[in-house]
């Protein structure tokens, strides 16, 4: 940890002084990035930037390099696992030097893909092989592939809402609330934990877009839509429902103490009933489970409660991309990597989650899922790049920490206004930056 | 209470002749006058500047042109390219009164520099004098300086947690819990506590620093003439460190305007207590407004300079005569 602290400071000096010289990063637009075909003629060492810092430390990654080098004997497979990885990635991009292989940060515009990586091949070729390509496809050609999925859903701890006498799933927002309420009055369980100090996971609220209206194209639309958050659409709905879990006090008293790691324990222990997270967080929260001596079974997984022509959606969209470097001087034996990463490490069967690779079985812990017939949505993301222009300008910042802030914020009475009023101004500020976005 | 005579501070240096006794008698008995080695060597004090400056420059003077050059584009602070656009993002600036109301938030400040001021010199008056366990408190006054900003932040996360330490303290005496950062009447004043508590030490030792200078005889005839310790503070000791307090105040004001590590890691800036320089923060890089993120920073450079211009005009440092 101290050492990747270093290292990382380091190069971050390194590359403070660089940008000193001044010089822009140009735009060379190399061939694509191909998967070599023999692989013993693969050579060179390759640096992986990831934000798995407990994959370098517990010697997973390490293995996983090994495992790769029975394949590609001749590449040298190296780590930089970085504790802030979007803040660190996003500054050293303004350089050349920003490893081989990378997950691409959420702050790069879609549009400016093409300046940091190398394409990975066309759209037409890839996409039959691997979901979520078009999240990361610009001009044709894609610039990252993800090794994960996410379905987005309620955690939750079922016996608490056993033993408050719930057994089915609510199918929609009001009965969501009145099973919270019921909580509340028959366990001692915190019925809705916001995770709002950490703020990331609170982010999550903005992935529900897309389940009520069990719509793939719920995000594209949001370039054309007016008013995202008038009555009926998804965000309304959704951002309603956080609203009300609030305001009707069915969350933890001080919102600004919470604690993401004391979270997991907290949920495993049936001190809180549920919260609102990506499909990755259920192996977390059941390790969590069974380190506090508890069932790690009682931790469940639910969908968004609404329902379309008699089922569930839930909206599957992918974890980080992987990608090249532009300026990679190993290529090849980057884009290697990334391929053997994604079918051949099993690391997505590991953490079980939903792996992007085309065909592959679901998780264990998505099995009640698709029992009960939900529907997985696949986000398409054919207009990203003009969402992230309106959603930066408007300055809501869909998937920042704020904006669901202020809605938690205005709910339990610690900022000014209504519902309603937050609804107004939402939709006035993304009308208003529709206007200046060519 | 001990008498003023029995301050115990190291007197004033003895005014006879320093003991020559252990100096060799090689050096040269008189002074070297100032026209030695014309020309030679001249640079020697710049070398010793070298390290400092290079830091200074690299640091603060390239960043600042820097950014002042970023204030005048549409840079997003991710891409390689960035074009001119005057002064658009200034109008972008004044045009949006709301992002000034932030600097309310700077008022909970100003007035905890006040309480911090104020405690500063009772305790470095008290400190001053010859009290019991004198440097042990001194030192337990000054620790919170020292510690990391980022830990103490953390520290009191817990400490302000509902159940936590200071509700666990509150509840012996019978006060009810608050939701200390929850509260968002309240968020602001537990911050502003907190920048009290870690500043008020260097505040401290400044002032005994400042103290210490005053020569004891002026205590000596005070005390004769019957003054109480307060009519000592007021007309001795007050008057003779002004240049230090009105330092004081500038920097606990201009701290007040630039509020950042404490709120950033305590609330982020959540619930009513963001302040300018977080909003900034998450106008850069949240918003990929780089550009106009280095205006509101140029912005706020230009309040700190003029509001610490403005004290100067109103307080002048002026010398003070001490006999």
């Amino acid at each position: 940890m101290r050492r990747t602290a270093l290292a990382a400071t380091g190069v971050v000096l390194a590359m403070a002084l660089a940008a000193c010289g001044g010089g822009s990063g140009g735009g060379a637009s190399a061939g694509a990035a191909k998967v070599p075909g023999d692989p013993s003629k693969v050579t060179g060492t390759i640096t992986v930037l990831t934000n798995r810092t407990d994959q370098v430390q517990d010697g997973t990654a390490k293995r996983y390099a090994a495992a790769f080098n029975k394949i590609y004997p001749r590449v040298r497979v190296k780590f930089q696992g970085l504790t802030d990885y979007e803040g660190d990635v996003r500054i050293r991009l303004n350089s050349k030097n920003y490893g081989d292989v990378l997950s691409i940060p959420n702050s790069v515009p879609l549009k400016q893909y093409p300046t940091f990586f190398a394409p990975l091949g066309t759209s037409s070729d890839l996409s039959k092989t691997y979901d979520f390509t078009d999240h990361a496809t610009v001009g044709g050609n894609v610039y990252g592939i993800a090794n994960i999925g996410t379905a987005n859903g309620f955690v939750y701890n079922k016996a608490v809402w056993k033993q408050a006498g719930i057994t089915d799933w609510p199918t929609t927002p009001q009965q969501f609330i009145d099973d919270l309420k019921a909580i509340k009055a028959k366990t001692a369980a915190t019925p809705y934990y916001t995770n709002y100090h950490d703020g990331w996971p609170l982010t999550n609220w903005g992935n529900a877009l897309g389940s009520p209206s069990c719509d793939p194209a719920a995000n594209d639309k949001l370039a054309d839509t007016k008013e995202p958050w008038a009555p009926g659409q998804d965000l309304n709905t959704v951002d309603t429902l956080l609203y009300g879990i609030v305001h009707d006090k069915l969350s933890e008293a001080d919102p600004n103490t919470t604690n993401w790691e004391n979270s997991k324990a907290l949920i495993g222990t049936g001190k809180v009933g549920a919260m609102w997270l990506g499909s990755w967080a259920v192996v977390q929260m059941q390790d969590a489970a069974k380190k506090a001596g508890k069932n790690a079974d009682d931790i469940g997984f639910m969908p968004f409660p609404t329902q379309k022509d008699g089922h569930f959606c839930s909206v599957v969209r992918p974890d980080y991309q992987y990608a090249v470097n532009v300026h990679s001087r190993n290529k090849p034996a980057a884009r290697a990597w990334i391929d053997w990463f994604i079918n051949r490490s099993g690391d997505a069967q590991a953490t079980l989650s939903i792996s992007s690779v085309k065909g592959s079985a679901l998780p264990a812990d998505l099995k009640p899922f698709q029992d009960a017939g939900v529907k997985f949505v696949p986000m398409a993301y054919g207009k990203t790049a003009a969402v992230d222009e309106i959603d930066k300008a408007s300055e809501i910042g869909l998937n920042n920490q704020d904006y669901p802030q202020h809605i938690v914020d205005v709910a339990r009475g610690a900022a000014g206004g209504d519902i309603d009023g937050i609804f107004k101004d939402l939709n006035k500020k993304w009308s208003d930056a529709q206007g200046t976005v060519g | 209470m001990s008498a003023p005579r029995t301050v115990s501070r190291t007197p004033p240096a003895r005014s006879g002749p320093p003991d020559a006794a252990g100096s060799p008698a090689k050096e040269p008995p008189r002074r070297p006058g100032p026209r030695r080695r014309r020309g030679a060597w001249w640079f020697t004090p710049w070398l010793y500047l070298l390290a400092p400056l290079v830091l200074l420059v690299v640091f603060t003077w390239l960043p600042v042109v820097n950014m002042f050059g970023y204030s005048f584009t549409d840079w997003d602070g991710i891409s390689p390219t960035r074009n001119w656009v005057g002064l658009e993002n200034y109008t972008d600036l004044f045009t949006r009164p709301q992002l000034f109301q932030v600097f309310w938030v700077s008022l909970f400040y100003l007035g905890a520099s006040v309480v911090q001021i104020c405690a500063a010199l009772y305790f470095a008056t008290v400190l001053s004098f010859n009290t019991r366990l004198r440097n042990l408190f001194k030192g337990l006054l000054f620790f919170p300086y020292l510690i990391n900003g980022v830990a103490v932040g953390f520290v009191f996360l817990y400490f302000f947690q509902p159940g936590g330490t200071l509700d666990t303290v509150l509840g012996w005496f019978g006060a009810g819990p608050h939701l200390w950062l929850g509260d968002p009447h309240l968020v602001n004043t537990s911050l502003a506590g907190v920048s009290v508590w870690r500043f008020m030490g260097v505040n401290m030792v400044l002032f005994i620093g400042a103290i210490q200078s005053v020569p004891p005889q002026l205590y000596e005839a005070a005390a004769l003439d019957g003054a109480s310790r307060w009519q000592q503070f007021r007309h001795v000791i007050a008057p003779s460190i002004r240049p230090i307090i009105s330092l004081s105040v500038i920097l606990a004001i201009s701290g007040s305007l630039s509020v950042f590590e404490i709120p950033f890691i305590m609330t982020g800036g959540s619930n009513n207590s963001e302040t300018f320089v977080i909003q900034t923060i998450k106008l850069a890089f949240n918003f990929n407004k780089t550009g106009l993120a280095s205006a509101a920073a140029m912005v706020l450079l230009a309040i700190v300079l003029v509001v610490t211009w403005f004290q100067r005009l109103l307080f002048p440092d002026e010398r003070v005569e001490q006999s």
